[in-house]
């Protein structure tokens, strides 16, 4: 029955260029982005130090083999697979990757039983049925069809977004948190990643006009499919050591003062050689080094540490073993 | 495209190879990254090379440490010290299988043990003697059984006929009861010029619920260690496992298990685990299991199964504070106990009066047929907890 229905919208384009991608993207300014784009922002990235110089502009300070994978999945079109623990910047890393590429980021979230419908589309039911109440009887039925199985009633979900737009600069599609999906929507997305198409019956197969820049995220709750990491690049990000931890306090929360920044972190990464059930990630640094910045402290003591603790530990076990070692952790992290 | 430099191209699989052996996926495709990767990359800047390559090779955590020593051994840049029979950099091992190793050795101009752990061997030929009458195996006790015994001990377990309970998972299927689909009836009401005909429904569909199963093979548990390990490997085959064993620390053996040969998964179990009889910190193993590994393999409501004699030498209200977090983030804690199965046994040790409050269930772990028991118990658990 859907045989005739199916209008054949096959809108295959082959994968542009990188560079011509670039050359169309240089000619259009984009206002969301915030910042005056020029030229430069939004060309392709040309070597490893124009990714890392680029990703600090935007205040991410990683690693050289971070920008190392970022250029070669650009380079090699091929999606980033970032694993690391809660909390070190993964999902920040797509975002600032849309921002330097002067590209939309389009988001999926999983989550457990996340389906077709909620990832790639769903057709405007409530909509469909009004529209064919109001056509009545006199309507013949396949230009009634036609009509409700259109664009016009497609409900289009992130996957179709990054899959089938008009955007002049491909997207960064960022797939977050995909151990929280099932092994159903795993082998979709191996399926998607692979020929970047997706069907459906009523209108046909959609076909990417542009590679969108792929970036999946995992917190390791479970292991992900090897047949889905064949298709992408590996990159792992650790916690930080001080020296870039506190760069990244004054990066990223510039209120908090020099002294705080470095303070802060040192008391972190104190609390990371500790035996805890949820070791603190980066943004619970950020996070405390804010909430001491609100409080209007320049330094740490024990007893603002005390008060501001739930910042950075969220277990109430671990809580009470820090509560009692806060003196001297923050004794430590002074003389770091 | 732009190639990599020509001359590299042998040498680049040439580590793809040794990383192959090494136990990394790194086949044709991954070369091919690799190699389209290094175009792009200023050859000149170690760090950049071993970057590309290992964010090409690399899929996983665990596999970093491998790959770094695979990195250091080939690339390592000549060094006028090597002559000397002083290699710096070259000290880790990589998890070679023997008769590939000594190749690479040749290969690279090492000797084995600095590629190479050294491999004790212990393997034991099975022997299979003719007869033993089923029923009365399955009430004996590990630790009288001879070698042929758990040989078919072993067989029983493969064939053992239960499963782990299902759960109700949030992924919806099409069903003839349950909540009403508005996709599916409402593209069928569409057919019917809008009018809502026919309701279809759907239901949550059911999945079996992960088994963890953390081991004690300390020295009091010697005797059965070898068979619960057989257990392990039964049910590895058949469902969704994740184990763990520890005897002064906890050592994941997921993926040990997944040899199809029970010899060669145990085989490579004693290898990667040091502590084999040593002593037991129960205590210091759950709280290394609740905090390096719970949030990953406790999800999808798992069902936790501790086996341990509860010899303890570590402080009991460690072990307490342990289990009631281990027990807040698993369906149900089971505890096995071999010498539950021992006449007159009371749960007298320490550990296991500790522990004791803390679990759902308290089994005996000492013949098969008390495995059967806890089979029976795994496969009757519902959605409701048992608390």
């Amino acid at each position: 029955m859907s045989g005739n229905l199916a209008v054949s919208a096959h809108r295959a384009v082959g994968k542009a260029d990188p560079a011509i991608r670039a050359g169309q993207a240089a000619l259009l300014t984009f206002p969301d982005v915030g910042t005056s784009v020029t030229f430069d922002t939004v060309t392709a990235p040309a070597s490893i130090e124009d990714v890392e110089r680029r990703l600090r502009e935007r205040r991410y300070i990683g690693d050289r083999s971070l920008a190392t994978s970022i250029f070669l999945s650009l380079k090699l079109e091929k999606p980033l697979f970032i694993e690391g623990e809660a909390g070190v910047g993964k999902t920040e890393a797509a975002k600032v990757m849309a921002e330097v590429l002067g590209a939309r980021l389009i988001r999926l979230q999983c989550y457990e039983g996340i389906d077709l419908a909620h990832a790639v589309y769903e057709w405007n039911y409530p909509r469909q049925l009004l529209h064919i109440r109001l056509l009545g009887e006199s309507d013949d039925r396949r230009t009634a069809e036609r009509e409700i199985f259109s664009s016009e009633f497609l409900l289009r979900r992130p996957l179709l977004d990054a899959i089938d737009n008009d955007d002049a600069i491909p997207p960064v599609l960022l797939i977050d948190e995909i151990d929280r999906s099932d092994e159903e929507f795993e082998a979709f997305l191996l399926e998607l990643l692979s020929d970047f198409q997706v069907s459906i019956p009523e209108i046909g197969t959609i076909r990417a006009r542009q590679v969108p820049f792929v970036v999946i995220t995992s917190n390791r709750t479970r292991e992900v499919h090897d047949a889905l990491k064949r298709r992408c690049l590996y990159h792992w990000i650790d916690y930080p050591d001080l020296d870039k931890e506190v760069e990244i306090v004054r990066a990223r929360a510039p209120e908090a003062a020099d002294g705080l920044a470095r303070e802060v972190a040192a008391l972190v990464q104190g609390l990371r050689g500790m035996d805890l059930y949820k070791v603190p990630g980066v943004a619970e640094t950020l996070d405390w080094a804010r909430s001491l910045a609100a409080l209007g402290a320049t330094r740490i003591d024990p007893t603002l540490v005390s008060a501001t603790m739930g910042a950075a530990l969220k277990y109430q076990e671990d809580l009470e073993r820090v509560r009692e070692q806060v003196p001297a952790l923050v004794e430590k992290a002074q003389r770091a | 495209m732009r190639e990599a430099h020509v001359d590299l191209l042998p040498r680049l699989g040439a580590f793809a190879r040794l990383l192959h052996d090494a136990g990394l996926e790194a086949g044709p495709r991954r070369l091919t990254d690799a190699t389209r990767a290094l175009a792009f990359i200023d050859l000149k800047k170690h760090d950049d090379f071993r970057s590309a390559l290992r964010t090409v090779f690399v899929s996983r955590k665990e596999d970093i440490p491998t790959f770094e020593a695979a990195f250091d051994i080939f690339w390592a840049p000549p060094d006028p010290r090597a002559a000397a029979g002083v290699m710096p950099g070259r000290g880790r091992s990589l998890p070679l299988p023997p008769e590939r190793a000594q190749a690479w050795a040749n290969a690279l101009g090492l000797n084995t043990s600095q590629l190479n752990r050294e491999r004790q061997d212990s393997e034991f030929v099975a022997r299979s003697s003719g007869y033993s009458a089923e029923e009365l195996l399955r009430r004996k006790d590990f630790e009288e059984m001879t070698w042929a015994e758990t040989e078919q001990v072993r067989r029983l377990l493969e064939q053992a006929p239960w499963r782990v309970a299902e759960r109700k998972t949030r992924r919806l299927r099409p069903a003839r009861t349950g909540r009403i689909d508005l996709r599916r009836s409402a593209r069928h009401a569409i057919r019917s010029s809008g009018e809502l005909m026919t309701l279809f429904h759907r239901r949550a569909r059911v999945r079996r619920r992960p088994l963890v199963l953390i081991c004690d093979v300390s020295g009091s548990m010697e005797r059965y260690s070898r068979l619960l390990m057989i257990f392990a490997h039964a049910i590895a085959r058949r469902e969704d496992l994740e184990a763990f064993v520890f005897s002064t620390r906890l050592t994941r053996i997921t993926r040990l298990l997944r040899h199809r040969d029970v010899d060669r998964a145990l085989d490579s179990v004693s290898k990667s685990v040091h502590d084999f009889s040593g002593g037991t910190r129960i205590g210091d193993a759950i709280g290394d299991f609740n905090r390096r590994w719970a949030r990953r393999v406790l999800g999808h409501g798992a069902v936790v199964v501790i086996v341990s004699d509860g010899w303890d030498r570590g402080d009991p209200a460690q072990l307490s504070a342990e289990l009631v977090h281990l027990r807040r983030s698993a369906h149900r804690l089971i505890w096995l106990n071999p010498l539950l199965g021992s006449e007159g046994y009371e749960p007298l040790t320490r550990g296991m009066a500790a522990a004791l409050p803390f679990c759902d269930d308290f089994l005996a772990a000492h013949n098969l047929q008390a495995l059967d028991d806890l089979g029976r118990l795994l496969a009757g658990l519902d959605s409701r907890s048992a608390r």
